[in-house]
C-alpha cells in the first residue's frame, strides 16, 4: 500500500532528513513510525502526503509512482489519505461538525450525505454530543478525536498520524492507539509515527525504526 | 502478505482509477460532484458577501476608493460625451452670417433673403434687420443701458443661411464665395472653423479620458489585490486545512474571486450613484446656461451602454484583481 524505494531527501540547505529508505507497508496492515526526534518520521510523511518531493528514490501508494504524479492531482491524492497531526490543525473559527465536515465539502458530497458521515465518524471517536461546540471549548484528547474524526470522515484506505499523542498524557494515549486499532481491523492501514516506545512497545504492531535519516530496525514487536 | 492482497485484488471496486490507490468506498457521483460544485459556488457567493457586510467601515472604504477611482473617468466621459453633442448640433447646422452693407435698405435686404431662399441649398434663410438685431443683442448681453446710450444702431443687417444638409468644407467655401461676391453684401461668415478646432480639442480629450480610465482601472486592480491579499492572509490557517485535506487550488480560490466580485459589483454601483450625483447637481446650472444661449440643452446622464460598461468593467477588475493577488499569494502558503 504504501512503499519506499531508495528515498533520500536532501532539504536546500544541506540538511539529509532521509538517506536511501526502502521499506513496505501492505494494505490492512499497522506500522509505528519511530526515532528520535530529527530523524526523519516527519519528513518521510510528509513525502507520503506529497508536502515534500523526494531527492532521489520513489514512493508508492498503491500502484500510483508519486514521483509521476503532477501537482495538479495532489490535492485527489490527499483526499485518499487521512491525516492526524499533533498539533490537530483545527479551524476554531466553526464547529465540531463543520471542522470534520471540510474534506466532505471539497470532495462535493451532498448536504445529506455530509450529515450522515461527519454524525459516524463522531460517532466512532464518541463526541457526537459535541458537534455543536466550537473546539476551542474541548480538551486536548477530545480536540485529537475531533482531528482523527475528520481523518476518516472520508474513508480513507490510509491513514497517517504524526505524534498523535504526543501531548496527551498516557490514558488519553492509549484510548486513541485503541481507537486506530479499530480502523485497522475494518481494513484501513495505517502509519502512526511516535516516539512513546513504551506505549508502541504494549500495541505489537510492526515497528520501524529511523536513525539518521536511515531504517535503523524493521521489526514485529 | 500473498493471501491479503489476493483477497483484495478481489473485492470488488467501479472506479480503478481509485481502487489502484486502495479507496474502496470513496466514489462521489459526478452529478454530485457538479451539484456540489454549484453548491460551492453559491456558497462562498453568499459567505464573502456576508464577510463583506459584517466589517461595514473597511469594506465601505475600500468600496469607495474603489467608486471613486471608477467614477472620475466615468464622470469626464460624460462630460466629454456632453460636449461633442452640443458640438454635434452645432456643427450640423453650417450656417452661414452674411452682414449686409448699411447702404442696403431694410426692402432690398429682404428681397436678396427671398432670392437666396429659392436657391435649393438653403433650408432656411432668414432676414434680420438692424432693429431686430439690436433687439436680441439687448435681451441676451443685457447691455441694454450701454446700448440705448448710444446714437445710432452700430448692428448690421444680416442674412442668415442655414443649408438643407451638411456641407463638406469645400463646398462651404466656393458658397462662401459665391456669397461674398455680392454686391450687398459687407461680409459672409463661416460658422465653421470654430467646430472644427472643438473636434480636435475633443480627440485629444477622448484619449486622455482613455488614458485616465486605463491608469484608474489599475488602481482599481491594486485596491482590490491589496484587500483580497489582508483577507487571504487573514485566512491562512484555513487555506492550509484546505490544502492539507485535498482542497484543489480552484476550490481555495473561489471564495476570493468572489469577494473580487462583490467589491467590483458594488463598487461599480458605488460609481454610478456618485456619477448621478454629480450630474444631479450640475443639471440646474447646465440648463441655466443653455437657456442663456436660447437652447433646449439638457445635461445627457450616463446611458444604459455606458451604465453596464461601468458596471461590468468593474465586476471584471474586481475578479481580475482577486485573480492576481490569490495567483500570487496562495502558492506561497503550503502546509508544512
Amino acid at each position: 500500500m504504501i512503499r519506499f524505494d531508495q528515498v533520500s531527501k536532501r532539504y536546500p540547505g544541506g540538511h539529509q532528513a532521509l538517506s536511501a529508505v526502502s521499506f513496505a507497508i501492505r494494505r490492512g496492515e499497522m506500522a509505528f513510525l519511530t526515532g528520535h526526534s530529527g530523524a526523519g518520521k516527519s519528513t518521510l510523511l510528509k513525502l507520503i502526503m506529497l508536502m515534500e518531493r523526494p531527492t532521489a528514490g520513489q514512493v508508492f501508494i498503491g500502484e500510483q509512482n508519486l514521483n509521476h504524479l503532477p501537482a495538479s492531482q495532489i490535492p485527489y491524492l490527499r483526499r485518499r489519505i487521512g491525516v492526524v497531526f499533533q498539533n490537530h490543525q483545527l479551524l476554531f473559527d466553526r464547529s465540531v461538525f463543520e471542522n470534520v465536515a471540510v474534506p466532505l465539502h471539497i470532495s462535493g458530497y451532498d448536504q445529506h450525505d455530509i450529515g450522515r458521515r461527519v454524525r459516524a465518524a463522531l460517532d466512532k471517536v464518541g463526541l457526537l454530543n459535541k458537534e455543536k461546540l466550537n473546539p476551542i471549548a474541548l480538551s486536548g484528547g477530545e480536540q485529537q478525536r475531533v482531528g482523527i474524526a475528520r481523518a476518516i470522515v472520508n474513508k480513507p484506505a490510509v491513514i497517517l498520524a504524526d505524534e498523535p499523542t504526543g501531548n496527551l498524557d498516557p490514558e488519553l494515549s492509549a484510548e486513541i492507539m485503541r481507537l486506530f486499532e479499530q480502523f485497522n481491523q475494518v481494513g484501513v492501514t495505517m502509519l502512526i509515527a511516535s516516539h512513546d516506545l513504551r506505549l508502541i512497545a504494549r500495541m505489537h504492531h510492526r515497528v520501524l525504526t529511523l536513525q539518521n535519516g536511515r531504517v535503523s530496525q524493521d521489526a514485529q514487536v | 502478505m500473498r493471501k491479503s492482497e489476493t483477497r483484495q485484488r478481489q473485492r470488488p471496486t467501479a472506479d480503478t482509477r481509485r481502487a489502484t490507490a486502495g479507496a474502496v468506498s470513496h466514489r462521489v457521483h459526478w452529478l454530485d460532484r457538479l451539484r456540489a460544485w454549484g453548491r460551492h459556488h453559491r456558497q462562498e457567493a453568499g459567505i464573502s458577501l456576508g464577510k463583506l457586510l459584517r466589517q461595514p467601515f473597511a469594506s465601505m472604504m475600500t468600496l469607495l476608493v474603489i467608486a471613486i477611482a471608477l467614477a472620475l473617468p466615468a464622470l469626464l466621459y460624460v462630460v466629454l460625451n456632453n460636449v461633442s453633442q452640443l458640438s454635434g448640433e452645432v456643427g450640423q447646422s453650417t450656417r452661414i452670417s452674411v452682414y449686409l452693407k448699411d447702404s442696403v435698405e431694410e426692402a432690398e435686404g429682404e428681397s436678396l433673403a427671398f432670392e437666396l431662399s429659392r436657391d435649393a441649398t438653403w433650408h432656411d434663410v432668414r432676414y434680420i434687420s438692424k432693429e431686430q438685431a439690436l433687439k436680441e443683442f439687448q435681451a441676451l448681453s443685457g447691455l441694454k443701458d450701454v446700448l440705448a446710450g448710444l446714437d445710432e444702431n452700430p448692428l448690421p443687417a444680416a442674412i442668415v443661411l442655414e443649408p438643407g444638409r451638411q456641407l463638406g468644407p469645400l463646398e462651404a467655401q466656393q458658397q462662401l464665395s459665391k456669397l461674398q461676391a455680392l454686391p450687398e453684401v459687407e461680409q459672409a461668415e463661416l460658422d465653421l472653423q470654430w467646430v472644427q478646432r472643438l473636434h480636435a480639442i475633443l480627440d485629444i480629450a477622448k484619449r486622455v479620458v482613455v488614458a485616465l480610465s486605463g491608469l484608474f482601472g489599475v488602481a482599481v486592480l491594486l485596491v482590490v489585490g491589496n484587500t483580497i491579499r489582508l483577507a487571504i492572509e487573514s485566512r491562512r490557517e484555513e487555506i492550509v486545512v484546505i490544502k492539507l485535506v485535498g482542497g484543489t487550488d480552484a476550490y481555495v480560490r473561489r471564495p476570493f474571486l468572489y469577494t473580487g466580485l462583490w467589491f467590483g459589483l458594488y463598487g461599480g454601483l458605488l460609481a454610478w450613484g456618485l456619477v448621478s450625483m454629480a450630474l444631479f447637481w450640475l443639471e440646474q446650472p447646465v440648463t441655466a446656461l443653455g437657456s442663456l444661449y436660447q437652447s433646449s440643452f439638457a445635461l445627457a446622464g450616463l446611458d444604459a451602454e455606458a451604465t453596464l460598461i461601468l458596471i461590468s468593467g468593474a465586476v471584471l477588475l474586481g475578479i481580475l484583481g482577486a485573480w492576481l493577488a490569490v495567483g500570487r499569494h496562495l502558492t506561497a502558503i503550503q502546509p508544512t
